[in-house]
Formats: structure tokens, sequence, C-alpha cells
């Protein structure tokens, strides 16, 4: 247990120093989020009404943003060997790792984002369901895309692999994502089945992420 | 990449590998530490923490120094120390048997290669584990450092550890045993 928290800490402390990520994804977000108005006009009620779908996608793209050096750094300074070789299941370490990434780099999207959704038009109690869903939403977005972060660990530019990978297979956590948002902003479907499928989805890729990504890893770097 | 290898290291014992370039001395290191997959042969060790296995019970240190270098040198032996079982306690004494004690808040970035070296050295004395793997210990450090490694390494040896050693030239212990990896 100790370990475990050890890794989560270093790992939380390295993405917010210098030459760490945590705050790229927020502010790659609050960019992709401005630039959308200047696209589609200052039709305001437009906005309004794809305006989760963007806080969605932007989200979406601002999670991948971080990930394809979730491994590599520790593959190039030689950690990830010393990880392999402790007590501690590679499985349990790799999830400690994803956990530190989502807090530094998932939790800031899902915090700025009420704020963000002031740019597009979106009324105050929907920026609230939009926040929720994508507090529930984004750690499926981190389980996911560290599967593909093992499987890229040792290739060059691996993070284009990353993406390719790893985006659709995030489809359905968008679909059920943005489908929870409208629901609970129009209507008139129930906002309750999209949203625990969403839960159901990052809980599911809580549980198989890591093995997937410590299975990959083990086989990629022998 | 290897056959017909055959060796056995006892408590107490040091073997130090030799070769070529190229010849499999990381690969060999690698290989007992569990990084490196057998396709056939055995790896055993007797006596030891039955609940744990080989790579568990051993220190691996590699070429490269396993070292943040946006972390402080107290921070990045603090993260090993807990990571691999070892007490927070053990990190101040450890630094200061290499010698890194008054630069234990300087971030690792702006250390040299030797004082790199010394602080992945480091590691071995914070955590207590049986078994040692040393892949080129010795590279990049002074005569001064190279004295305090040997003696790392003869108080290792006198405790009953093992010592598993790639190296090019001596690596200051006193008569380790030798095994030359080469076309047979």
């Amino acid at each position: 247990m100790n370990a475990l928290l050890a890794l989560l800490i270093r790992d939380m402390r390295l993405a917010v120093r210098v030459g760490g990520g945590a705050l790229m994804g927020a502010l790659f977000f609050l960019i992709v989020v401005v630039m959308m108005p200047f696209a589609i006009g200052p039709d305001l009620n437009l906005l309004a009404r794809i305006g989760p779908a963007i806080l969605w996608l932007g989200a979406l793209l601002a999670s991948l943003l971080a990930l394809d050096r979730l491994f590599v750094t520790d593959h190039e300074d030689g950690s990830l060997d010393l990880l392999m070789m402790g007590r501690m299941p590679l499985e349990l370490a790799v999830a400690a790792k994803a956990i530190a990434h989502w807090l530094t780099t998932g939790l800031p999207l899902v915090i700025i984002s009420p704020v963000l959704g002031l740019m597009l038009n979106v009324e105050l109690r929907a920026m609230g369901v939009v926040a929720l869903t994508l507090a529930a939403g984004t750690p499926a977005l981190t389980f996911i895309g560290l599967v593909g972060a093992a499987l890229s660990v040792a290739l060059r530019r691996g993070g284009l692999l990353l993406a390719v990978l790893v985006l659709p297979l995030t489809i359905p956590v968008l679909i059920f994502g943005v489908a929870a948002a409208n629901a609970a902003i129009v209507g008139p479907a129930p906002f309750g089945p999209p949203f625990t499928i969403l839960c159901a989805l990052s809980l599911a890729s809580l549980v198989l992420g890591p093995v997937a990504a410590a299975a990959a890893l083990r086989h990629g770097l022998e | 990449m290897f056959s017909g290898l055959n060796f056995v290291v006892v408590g107490g014992e040091a073997l130090v590998v030799t070769g070529r370039n190229g010849a499999g001395k990381s690969s060999l290191l690698r290989l007992i530490a569990g990084l490196v997959h057998r396709s056939a042969g055995r790896l055993e060790l007797s006596g030891g923490d039955a609940e744990a296995t080989l790579p568990e019970q051993a220190h691996y240190l590699g070429h490269d120094d396993a070292l943040k270098p946006s972390l402080s040198v107290g921070e990045n032996l603090c993260f090993w120390a807990e990571f691999l079982g070892g007490a927070r306690a053990a990190v101040r004494p450890a630094l200061e048997a290499v010698g890194l004690a008054p630069l234990e808040d300087l971030p690792a970035a702006y250390l040299s290669a030797g004082q790199r070296r010394r602080l992945s050295i480091a590691r071995l004395v914070a955590v207590k584990r049986p078994i040692w793997l040393l892949d080129e210990p010795t590279s990049a450090l002074d005569t001064q450092s190279q004295g305090r490694l040997a003696d790392m390494m003869d108080g290792h040896l006198s405790g009953g550890g093992m010592i598993v050693a790639a190296a090019h030239g001596p690596i200051g212990l006193d008569a380790p045993r030798e095994m030359r990896l080469g076309p047979a």
C-alpha cells in the first residue's frame, strides 16, 4: 500500500513540476472551446445546443494529449524496469500511474468545464450536468488511453499511433457522455440510462485497462 | 542469445561477467532480473524469501539511473526506497554513504553523470536485498566513489549477499570469480 501511494504521489509531483503535462490538457481544452464560437459564428441558440458536445469533444482530445508520455519517460530513464521488478503487481503500479494521470489532467478538465461552458452560452444548470458527465466519463478515457500508451511505449513518435489506436475505442464514451448531457438539458429521453452506461464504461475500463496495459508492457519489453 | 551457460553463485560470493561488447553481459543480468523472457533453461534461487520471486529479491543497477530530473535528490531516493519496500528512515544514511547528503534538496537535473550514478547506487543501501545485479557499476565514478562502492560491495558480501556484475575492468572486489562470455 505504501508503494502504491509512493508511486501515486511521485507521478502527481512529476506532473505539476517543470516539464510535466498537468496544465497542458486544460490549456488545450480552453483553446479548443474558445475557437469554436469563432468557427461557428455568434449564433447563441446554436452554441447552447451544441455546447455540451463541444465540451465533450474538447475534453476527449485534451485528455489524450499527455497520455503518450505516461510510460515513455519511465521507459527511457530505466524506471520502468524497476517498476516491473517490484513486489507490487505491475497491474496495480500501472493503475496507480493512471489514477495520478487522471487526477492531474482529467480532473482539471472537469473543474474548468463549467467556466468554459459560459463561452458557449450553456446555461448554469446544464453546465453542472456536463461537468457531472465529464467527471463520470473522463476516467474511462484515461484508462482506455492507458492501454494505447503501454502498446506504444517502445516506439518512436508513438503519440500519433496512440491517438489512432485509442480514439476509435473512446467513441462509446463520447456517445453516452453527450447523450446523458443532452438528455438532462433538452430531454425528452431520461438522464438515467445513458449516465449509468457511462459510469459502467468507466468502471469496466478501470478494471480491464490496467490488466491489458500490464500485459502489453510485459510483452513489449521482452 | 546464450547456450551451454551454466553457473552457480552462493551467498557471500561475487561473480563478474566479462566479455566483448555485445557478448550478452547486460542481457544475462536482465534475464536474471526477469526483464527478458527465457526461451529455455532454468534459473533457481534456493533459500531466501519463499513468498517472493527472484527479481523481487534482487537490486538491478542498469545502464540508466532511473532518476527523475525534476525531483530532488532526496525525493528520488525516497520514492525508490518506499516503492521497493524500504523505510524512509534509511534514505538519509544511504545518501551519506554515497556522499550526496549535502545535495539532498537539489533537483536531480543538476547532478553530474557520476553523481547520478552514486544516487542510483544509494538505492542498493537504502533497501536491503540479498542479490545485487550490477551492470557496469563503476562507469562514470571517480576513484573515491569507486572505493566507496567497493566497501559497500564488501559489506554486502560479508553479510551473505550475492553480487552478479557485468564489467570490462576490475570493479574493486578482491578476488571475484570471473565468467567470460564469448563464442564457444
